[in-house]
Order: C-alpha cells, then sequence, then structure tokens
C-alpha cells in the first residue's frame, strides 16, 4: 500500500504564494491556516499528507502544523460529505427552536449528529455559536447561512440541495437580513443611507 | 431614541451599496487624509475624547490604549490587529459592520494604524464568516487601488497595508493574546500578561488589539467629533452601540442605539417586545453568554451600559442581549452555556480545563434535579475555584453564567431537585 500523498494544484500553489507573502518575511508560519484551508477546500479533508506538505512549504516541524490542524473545529480530519450541514445549537438557537430544526434535518438527511449519508452527499454536524444569533435558530451549508429556520424551511434547503439546487442563503423567512421582521424601527429617515444631517 | 442622523452605522441592513462608491456615498472616506493631517497626538486625544470604550466586552478606553504604543518606532515594527473573531454566543454585529460596512472597517483601520505608528494590519475574521471576508476583502481590494490604503495612503504620506486573516472555529481566539497566537500560525492559547501586546504582541513586537465595532466609528468620530460622540449616552459610557436582541422576542434584530438606553426600551421599540409581554419576562442575559442573568425585576430599570449593568452585578460585554420568557429552561439554557466553555476551553490551565467539564456535568445533573441541595452551594464553589484561577477569562466566563443562575434562580434550582426526590420517593 503505497503512503497518500498530497500535492497543491497549480492555481493553489498559486494561491499559496499570494498567502505567504500577506506576512513578514520568516514569519511564514502564519499561513499555516490559510493553507490548510486552501488543502481542505482542494481535497475536502486534512490528512498527515497534507500537514506534511504544509509543514514542508512553510518549513515548520510536521507536529507544529497537526497541533494546529486539530487545535481548530473547521479542519475535517476525516472526509466529510460534498455538503457539510452545521446546524447552530447554542443558546440563542436554543431559545428559538433548534431542536425542532435539528431533528428536521436528521429526518431529511436519515443520519444522527457526526453522520455522512450513504451516498457521500451530506454531512451533519452539531456547532457552537456561529454568530448569527438574532437570525436564529440556523445552520451553516458549505460557506452559506441559512437563518430563521423552522423545520419546514430547514427540511426544505436540504431537500432542494438534495435535488442539485442551490437555495437563496439568508433569512428564510423573508426579512431583510438583521431588521426585525416587517421591516427597521430605525434608519428610516435616510433615502440612501447618508451620515450627514 | 437616538436619531438617524446620530447613528453611525447607516447600511446595518444591507440596504444600501456596501461597495466604495455606496460607502462614499454615506460619507465614508470623506477628509480621511486631513484627519491624518491633525497628527497622531491629535487623533489619540480626539479617540480619548470622545470617551469610546473598546466594543468588544472589556469597555476598555481605546484611545487610551492607543497611547500605551511606543512613541516612535525602534528596532521592532508596529501592528494594529483587529478583533474580528466575533463568537460570544448571543453576538453578531461585526458580522453586519464586515459585510454591509466594511469601507467603516478599513478607512477606521487606516486611521488606528496611523495612530498608533503600524505600517501594517491583521484583520482576524472567525473562519466560518467566509462571505463577510469576501465582502471585506473586496473592500480592501477597492481601497488599495483606488490610493486610500497601500502607498501613501490618502495622499497622506504614510504607507498602511491591511490583510484579512481567517480563523478556523476557535472562541478562545476572540481572547487578543490567542488571537495574537493563532496568528502566528500556533495553536490558540492565551499568553501570560504582562507583558501587554502594547509592548510585546503579534512576532513579539508593539501590536494594538481593538474590536472591529471599536475600530469603525472612529472614522465618524473624528468627522463629526469628540463632543458630538461624547454627547451620546451617558458619562463614562457615551456613544452609540449596535445591540444584538435575540431569543425571546417577537422580532429579533440589531440595532444601533444610543448607550445607557433602558433594557425595556431597547426591547419594545425594537424587538417587538417580550414574546407575551414584558409581564412574561423571565430573565436576560445582557452582554453575550459571558455575563450573569438578570432577573425581570433588574430588568425593569436597567440601563445599557458598562457601568450601569457591573451595578447590577452583570456586565456590556458584547451587547448581546438574550431574552427568556417565562417558558425557558432557564436551568438547560444555563447548562448549554457550560457545554460551550467546555468544548471551548483551551485546556492551558488546569482550573479552566477540569473545571468546565465538571461545571457542565454539574449543570446537566440540575437540569433534572438530580442533586441534593448541598450541591447547588458545591456547585457555586466550584465555580469559585476557576473564576480568578485561569491565564484568560474564559475560566470567569464559564463561572459567571452558573454564579448568576444561582444568584437569582436559586429558588428553581432547588424546586427540580425536590421534585425528582419525591418522584424518587413515589416509585420506590
Amino acid at each position: 500500500m503505497s503512503t497518500p500523498t498530497f500535492a497543491f494544484s497549480a492555481d493553489n500553489l498559486a494561491q499559496a504564494k499570494t498567502i505567504v507573502a500577506k506576512y513578514p518575511a520568516g514569519r511564514q508560519q502564519s499561513a499555516v491556516m490559510p493553507l490548510l484551508d486552501l488543502a481542505q477546500r482542494q481535497q475536502g479533508w486534512v490528512d498527515q499528507a497534507v500537514m506534511e506538505t504544509v509543514a514542508d512549504m512553510l518549513e515548520m516541524a510536521p507536529i507544529r502544523v497537526q497541533e494546529v490542524a486539530t487545535f481548530y473545529t473547521m479542519y475535517n480530519l476525516k472526509p466529510v460529505g460534498k455538503n457539510h450541514v452545521q446546524v447552530c445549537t447554542n443558546i440563542c438557537c436554543l431559545l428559538r427552536g433548534c431542536d425542532q430544526v435539528a431533528a428536521a434535518v436528521k429526518a431529511a438527511l436519515d443520519v444522527d449528529w457526526g453522520d455522512t449519508t450513504g451516498d457521500g452527499a451530506f454531512t451533519l454536524t452539531e456547532v457552537e455559536c456561529l454568530g448569527a444569533c438574532v437570525n436564529a435558530p440556523m445552520m451553516q451549508i458549505n460557506d452559506d447561512y441559512y437563518e430563521d429556520l423552522t423545520p419546514e424551511t430547514a427540511t426544505a434547503v436540504i431537500e432542494a440541495i438534495k435535488r442539485g439546487g442551490r437555495p437563496k442563503p439568508g433569512p428564510q423567512n423573508g426579512r431583510q437580513y438583521s431588521a426585525p421582521e416587517g421591516g427597521p424601527t430605525t434608519l428610516t429617515e435616510l433615502t440612501s443611507g447618508t451620515e450627514k444631517a | 431614541m437616538l436619531r438617524d442622523r446620530d447613528r453611525i452605522f447607516t447600511n446595518l441592513y444591507g440596504l444600501h451599496d456596501w461597495r466604495l462608491a455606496g460607502a462614499k456615498a454615506r460619507g465614508d472616506w470623506d477628509g480621511t487624509k486631513a484627519i491624518l493631517a491633525k497628527g497622531r497626538d491629535a487623533i489619540i486625544e480626539d479617540v480619548k475624547n470622545s470617551g469610546l470604550r473598546g466594543r468588544g466586552g472589556a469597555g476598555f478606553g481605546t484611545g487610551m490604549k492607543w497611547s500605551f504604543m511606543p512613541k516612535t518606532e525602534g528596532a521592532r515594527p508596529h501592528f494594529l490587529v483587529i478583533n474580528a473573531d466575533e463568537g460570544e454566543p448571543g453576538t453578531c454585529k461585526d458580522r453586519e459592520i464586515m459585510r454591509f460596512d466594511p469601507h467603516k472597517l478599513v478607512e477606521g483601520a487606516l486611521i488606528a494604524a496611523f495612530a498608533v505608528g503600524a505600517h501594517a494590519g491583521y484583520i482576524y475574521i472567525r473562519g466560518e464568516f467566509v462571505r463577510e471576508a469576501e465582502n471585506l476583502q473586496a473592500a480592501i481590494d477597492e481601497a488599495n487601488a483606488a490610493g486610500l490604503i497601500g502607498k501613501n495612503a490618502c495622499g497622506s504620506g504614510w504607507d498602511f497595508d491591511l490583510y484579512v486573516h481567517r480563523g478556523a472555529g476557535a472562541y478562545i481566539c476572540g481572547e487578543e493574546s490567542a488571537l495574537i497566537e493563532s496568528l502566528e500560525g500556533k495553536k490558540g492559547q492565551p499568553r501570560l500578561k504582562p507583558p501587554f501586546p502594547a509592548g510585546v504582541g503579534l512576532y513579539g513586537c508593539p501590536t494594538t488589539v481593538n474590536n472591529v465595532e471599536s475600530i469603525a466609528v472612529v472614522p465618524s468620530i473624528l468627522r463629526r467629533g469628540a463632543a458630538w460622540f461624547a454627547g451620546l449616552g451617558r458619562p463614562k459610557n457615551s456613544g452609540t452601540k449596535i445591540f444584538c436582541i435575540s431569543g425571546h422576542v417577537n422580532k429579533p434584530c440589531n440595532v444601533e442605539e444610543e448607550m445607557g438606553i433602558s433594557l425595556k426600551e431597547l426591547i419594545e421599540r425594537h424587538a417587538g417586545g417580550v414574546r407575551g409581554g414584558w409581564d412574561n419576562l423571565l430573565g436576560v442575559i445582557p452582554g453575550g453568554c459571558s455575563v450573569p442573568v438578570l432577573p425581570k425585576s433588574i430588568c425593569d430599570t436597567v440601563l445599557m451600559d458598562f457601568d450601569s449593568l457591573r451595578e447590577a452585578r452583570s456586565g456590556l460585554g458584547t451587547a448581546a442581549v438574550i431574552v427568556m420568557d417565562k417558558s425557558a429552561d432557564i436551568v438547560r439554557a444555563i447548562a448549554r452555556l457550560s457545554h460551550f466553555y467546555a468544548h471551548e476551553s483551551c485546556g492551558q490551565c488546569t482550573p479552566c480545563r477540569e473545571g468546565t467539564g465538571w461545571m457542565a456535568r454539574m449543570m446537566d445533573r440540575m437540569v433534572h434535579g438530580d442533586a441534593t441541595l448541598a450541591e447547588i452551594d458545591l456547585l457555586e464553589d466550584v465555580t469559585r475555584q476557576v473564576e480568578g484561577h485561569t491565564i484568560c477569562a474564559l475560566g470567569d466566563a464559564a463561572a459567571w453564567p452558573i454564579q448568576g443562575l444561582i444568584r437569582h434562580f436559586r429558588p428553581e434550582l432547588e424546586r427540580r431537585i425536590a421534585a425528582r426526590q419525591a418522584a424518587k420517593i413515589q416509585a420506590a
């Protein structure tokens, strides 16, 4: 059995160089997080081969890269489905009904927390606060937030993705981002949002 | 109520163009060169006089923090680091700034960097905010292309480069020294202080770390005058603030209001009131999940600013108002927070690493009343063993919500224990 290897694609290699250049000379270790992220975007997860490649590129000891990869929750240390569904269950989502939303998502995918669907299309993860608390309950699917969910709208989002669609991210109840439902109570006197009186 | 013309974040709801043209139409980048021409000391003095206190939670004076940086650049370069690792449960304000008003942050970054003598700035944004990081990067690219930052920024003669650095899902990186460690490419474990970042920060160099909102309000303060900002709110608690109102209200929302607004007015005017009416209120966590919960009796009259909430033995924190009505299972809600802290403890200090797990497990039993009455005091004691015995404030933050629960809702804990014991006796 051959050891798995990893190499950045040509595009990603160029991007990696741009990333390293953001940090002062000799401080290339700062690029470890963005490079792990880039590798994960390329192959879906971070394995030993990725860590070794990144360590080599940044002249770091492999153990230092492994420390980083295992400390931060966003690095997938095993393969995940094409759609990574992350449901927040922290306090604000809890108060707004994430129990029911989570149950609906589990039913729609027929998996429990941490599992991947048989076809490899979805992985479901319970996560901590994602910082969209006034739009709770919410879930993140890959890079997008789906907010103001009900069990019905959460299921609809999942079903749409199953059909190959990409539902519109953001609030699923039609409201304007974090404005109160029904319309803002402020900023109504300003037509273009101008700062001057 | 704050007048619209005194609001800073005029695109809070994303109704307008967030790009450079839209931002300029809203007044951003207006006379930035003249602001810089006032000089470093005058800018710091203005920010001090405005009374601006850090919007990331601790409420330390922003101008004061800037003044701790060395006056002249020595062998070590200075850095500006902006904390955009927004992850305190309940808090979702910096997200709106970064996706809908990113130029306020970029312009503020230039002014702050100039004031602290930094030629490079890093914005550390939480990794999950992918779209927000995209908008922010687009704004930085626009500002670079327009000569507003980069070489000779705004024609001021000052060079300033600004970079976005994405995190990867660790709450602890919101602590400034953990953030610096993370930015250096390491595990995000807090450093012992002193030395403070102004002396030894990023790469061992003098560094100022500020919250997104603190930086983003600076251009408006300097354009409209320190007196304008200081005239809003209450003494030592001045200015405007973005409040995030979540939980059991009819209309959860973000809103920019005057510091010192009453909690009741904030909820009733902007968030559609408590579900079922004000009298259906159980309690409020007024400043993000790390601050103690307040019962309705205090919520009736408390004002939303640093000092008022401190007097009420809670805190303004990030001004994330988490509302619970009488249907809330408040013990479960606090237990959920205990699990959050256990999950997010970086593991460096024993009292926090072990204590957060202890507290979470004890809280789980309290949810079901599966405890003895004496264990309430034991739990309180455990929180005191953690609080103040760790390098950073995560241990304190894990302790305070439980202390608030015991202080104000002890009868509910006792009721659950008694009910559980009665059920056991009946079963036997």
